[in-house]
């Protein structure tokens, strides 16, 4: 489990986040929902430390992070697994190195086991035919694949998802979805997604916090949160035509 | 700002030497650096060394009119004028334009496309572990590059002024070994330690700390370039004041 307590972030005077707190489940996938710059990637790079937050802690299983030691920051990120927005595969490796990377840096695992981790994690997100491309011969969607699967593939505690859809198409959008969903329960991961994506609010968000212009608005799930009785949370769920329909047929 | 960056500098280096990875790690990357930085840059060397000595040769030639100047002095000049300037500085603006820009470029790219921020993720030291590679294969490979063009550069002059009927061969050999001090080979490999140095911790920490899009990369190689290129003229005229 992660806890977030009472996180405050500002840039250069303009505040981005202001006074967040929250858990995020084990086992669950929690989303950060919100529309574009209210703040869910600084929040989540706050959460991963790649910001410091100006006040405020994350504990990780009770771990305090954000004013740890470097040796406790080290050991805790090794048990993170991220999904960038852009992916972030290394430009200069092919697949397989891609997601062989954690294993070479970090542990000492002997090569044979390496390759049968790497082939499984590249199974186990249907990509098992893919090991030599480089990230530019591969789409998108692949590309998200191979993020993830470098993200579990060193048996990861917590994996943070920075917008997994983005810039995809609609069935690629909802298997790389399920494809969290499916690991997060599998593995009884820690599962934290930034999202402005509402069918994926719909089909994951096991636990939702919303956030608009940097305060947390509304917390609960995918099943009550066409129930809100928050304006701000509203105009955002149902701002298309189709769930405006929805609402009104409810 | 530039007292501020000049202390950024510094801390950029203290972090390439804190968290580091294993032995191994770097081995393999030192190895990848070295034949990017080194072997991939010995044919620009080689054709920039060989013209630079043939053209020293013509034009000191041309200059020497006088008939009481023998004409091994030729190839003295050409000597001293190589190993003391033209081979390590001349090339080390060239590695700047090449290698530094380069680098900058890399890291740039790295940083904008969070491929940075996904090392850190993981709990790498993303400095250490991608600039103390490219820093210490620096190191290696250009002073062997600076010998190279060092050679070669002779061996331009030595061509071009034979074949041009302004010296002999001889004439040219003489003037190479005469009066010839070692030192200034041990002077001309501490300026290539030095540039190096200079040009792979500058150019990474200006790909480093690149912010933005493609826009800045571009302007971040540039600078690199820049910078590097003035660090090179500046510590070329303290290190001759100093040692010789």
């Amino acid at each position: 489990m992660i806890e977030i307590e009472n996180i405050h972030k500002s840039f250069d005077g303009t505040m981005v986040l202001n006074g967040i707190s929250g858990k995020f489940d084990q086992g669950k996938t929690n989303l950060i929902l919100g529309a574009s710059g209210t703040g869910k990637s600084v929040l989540l790079k706050c959460i991963v430390g790649l910001i410091q937050p100006d006040e405020g802690r994350v504990l990780y299983n009770d771990r305090e992070f954000t004013h740890a030691s470097k040796n406790l920051k080290v050991e805790v990120r090794r048990e993170i697994g991220m999904l960038f927005q852009g992916s972030a595969l290394f430009d200069s490796k092919n697949v397989q190195e891609n997601v062989m990377f954690p294993l070479d840096v970090l542990t000492k695992m002997p090569n044979d086991e390496k390759m049968d981790r790497v082939n499984f994690c590249l199974k186990r997100v249907g990509l098992e035919d893919t090991n030599k491309k480089m990230p530019s011969e591969i789409s998108g969607g692949m590309k998200k694949r191979v993020g993830i699967a470098r993200a579990i593939v060193n048996s990861s505690k917590y994996l943070f998802c920075d917008e997994p859809n983005s810039g995809l198409d609609p069935q690629t959008s909802i298997m790389i979805d399920n494809l969290i969903k499916e690991i997060t329960e599998e593995y009884a991961i820690t599962t934290v997604v930034v999202t402005h994506d509402m069918n994926s609010v719909m089909e994951i968000g096991d636990n939702i916090m919303f956030l608009h212009k940097g305060n947390k608005l509304w917390e609960g799930n995918n099943q009550n949160i066409v129930h809100s009785d928050v304006q701000e949370l509203n105009d955002f769920v149902f701002a298309n035509k189709m769930m405006r329909g929805l609402k009104e047929k409810s | 700002m530039f007292i501020a960056n000049i202390g950024k500098y510094f801390m950029f280096l203290g972090s390439l030497f804190t968290n580091r990875e294993s032995f191994s790690t770097y081995f393999k990357l030192i190895v990848e650096e070295c034949n990017l930085i080194g072997i991939n840059s010995i044919v620009l060397v080689a054709i920039v060394s060989s013209f630079m000595g043939a053209v020293t040769t013509l034009q000191t030639a041309f200059n020497l009119v006088n008939p009481l100047i023998p004409d091994y002095v030729i190839s003295l000049v050409v000597r001293d004028m190589t190993i003391l300037e033209l081979a390590p500085t001349i090339i080390a603006i060239i590695f700047a334009g090449k290698v530094g820009s380069s680098m900058a470029g890399g890291l740039g790219t790295m940083r904008i496309t969070e491929q940075i921020d996904a090392l850190e993720v993981m709990g790498i030291n993303s400095s250490s572990y991608l600039v103390l590679p490219k820093v210490i294969a620096s190191l290696l490979m250009y002073p062997l590059l600076v010998i190279t063009a060092g050679v070669l550069s002779m061996v331009g002059g030595y061509l071009i002024g034979v074949m041009a009927g302004i010296i002999s061969p001889t004439d040219y050999i003489y003037g190479i070994r005469f009066d010839f001090n070692p030192f200034t080979v041990v002077f001309a490999l501490i300026k290539s330690f030095v540039f190096a140095f200079l040009v792979s911790t500058i150019s990474s920490f200006k790909g480093y700390y690149t912010s933005g899009g493609a826009l800045e990369v571009g302007v971040a190689s540039t600078q690199a370039v820049t910078t590097s290129v003035i660090a090179i003229l500046f510590a070329d005229y303290f290190l001759a004041q100093l040692l010789l």
